[in-house]
């Protein structure tokens, strides 16, 4: 990585308004410190030579601009990840969903697809996948690509299978996909039920009303400002009694969305109360 | 150095035993906070937190994400997530790839606490088993920083001081009988 103090804040303002000027994605909102370092990163990774140049060639490539965007959101995620979590997605929240007649799930900040397929396997195993449709959405068209594909390496699955069963699964994860060479092919039956779309929390609108939303390690990216913006995008997406559900370090409790929101003891998932509270 | 606005201290296996010393004799009126950022596995941050605060009776919490940064407050990154400090002096976490195997990494967050604080930044390394956080302070001097070490000697792995005193130009090596009064004495 570069040495850090030989680009200044500006250059990374400039480049930012040039990104939102030329192709309409607004990363103003992103905390500074890790977007910094991630497109430092790239910088690095990509052998750059100087910032003008970088910023030059990401204005004006719009195929170097498509990199940028994969490179600088951050894209780890794995299955089942924070198994306990699944366990009461599976024990205390999907079971409400029993009696309604569809289900309609928001997973936003998808990247790979990893959650997705999970969400699906939990529907699956509770008899709710006919009637469900989990929509996955990220604002990166290249790893919504790679989620569309069900494929996973297979040198994964050991740890996925042991998240898994951590979750409280009792089946055998190998059967829900097959092993091609080195890659792990999840069954159609789970992708049929999943929708890839991109979709900007910064910029985008609500798409549909929902029973539970997902959005897990996205909004610790966001400054407060964005946070709270984004919590009402949920919250407007979000049917009465409906759920939502965010990543271990993040918080509604800051945000005016809270007063009609009940949350479920030591997780994080609040659930909606009522409309027009 | 005098008017020290953050002190950070890295540190790996072997690392706990030297926090729980150093804590008892820390000023109960520290004149900056201490972002402590130690490997370990997932899970169980409260213990920590819990274990700490027994020791000492500056403030000890976990860090919450977009959380002030305050003085007389000692700071524990969560594990999972990399701990970096926005310019207005608030903690933003990151979810992103490893680095030196680990997250929280050390270097990430030398490196942030850097740019941030500059020439009024303190940062130590404990005892641990990889090089996590020597490139940190490398940054940490190049912003005119103080960078400090435990001495290896008492190190019950010694392997990481080691290597910042052997990569880096370390200002003070530190016993750690020492650490407490000389942390004191930064304010």
């Amino acid at each position: 990585m570069p040495n850090q103090a030989s680009i200044s804040d500006d250059q990374i303002e400039l480049l930012l308004a040039d990104v939102l000027d030329h192709y309409g994605y607004d990363f103003t909102g992103y905390s500074r410190a890790s977007l910094k370092r991630r497109i430092l990163r790239l910088f690095g990774l990509d052998k750059q030579v100087s910032f003008a140049e970088f910023s030059y060639k990401i204005g004006s490539d719009s195929s170097y601009f498509k990199r940028f965007v994969e490179q600088i959101t951050v894209n780890v995620t794995e299955m089942f990840r924070d198994p306990l979590f699944y366990k009461t997605l599976r024990n205390k929240v999907l079971p409400e969903f029993e009696t309604y007649p569809f289900i309609r799930i928001w997973l936003a900040g998808c990247s790979t697809g990893e959650e997705a397929y999970s969400i699906a396997i939990l529907l699956k195993e509770l008899n709710l996948l006919p009637k469900s449709l989990i929509y996955a959405t990220d604002i990166n068209p290249v790893v919504l690509e790679k989620a569309s594909q069900a494929m996973f390496p297979l040198s994964q699955m050991k740890q996925y299978s042991e998240n898994y069963i951590a979750s409280g699964g009792t089946k055998d994860f190998s059967s829900y996909y097959s092993a091609n060479y080195s890659l792990a092919k999840f069954d159609d039956d789970l992708k049929a039920k999943i929708i890839f779309s991109t979709h900007n929390l910064v910029s985008d609108h609500s798409f549909n009303e929902f029973q539970l939303i997902l959005c897990r390690n996205v909004l610790i990216y966001f400054d407060r400002g964005l946070q709270y913006k984004v919590l009402q995008l949920f919250d407007n997406s979000l049917g009465k009694l409906g759920y939502l559900a965010l990543g271990t370090k993040e918080t509604i409790d800051f945000s005016p969305i809270t007063k009609r929101y009940n949350r479920l003891e030591g997780e994080k998932i609040w659930r909606k109360l009522s409309e027009g509270m | 150095m005098k008017g020290c606005k953050a002190l950070v201290i890295g540190g790996s296996a072997g690392s706990l035993e030297v926090l729980l010393k150093i804590l008892p004799d820390l000023h109960p009126d520290l004149g900056f906070p201490i972002i402590i950022v130690v490997h370990r596995k997932e899970g169980a941050d409260f213990l920590l937190a819990d274990l700490l605060s027994s020791k000492t009776a500056l403030t000890v919490k976990e860090v919450e994400e977009k959380e002030d940064i305050c003085a007389k407050t000692i700071y524990i990154a969560p594990s999972g997530y990399h701990l970096l400090i926005e310019k207005d002096y608030t903690f933003s976490l990151d979810y992103s790839e490893k680095v030196n195997y680990s997250r929280p990494s050390i270097d990430v967050t030398f490196q942030s606490a850097a740019e941030v604080y500059t020439h009024k930044l303190a940062c130590l390394l404990l005892s641990g088993s990889n090089a996590d956080g020597v490139n940190g302070l490398k940054t940490v001097k190049s912003y005119g920083g103080l960078a400090l070490a435990q001495n290896p000697a008492t190190a019950s792995v010694p392997y990481m001081p080691e290597q910042a005193i052997l990569k880096v130009k370390i200002d003070h090596v530190l016993h750690i009988e020492d650490m407490a009064n000389y942390i004191n004495s930064l304010a």
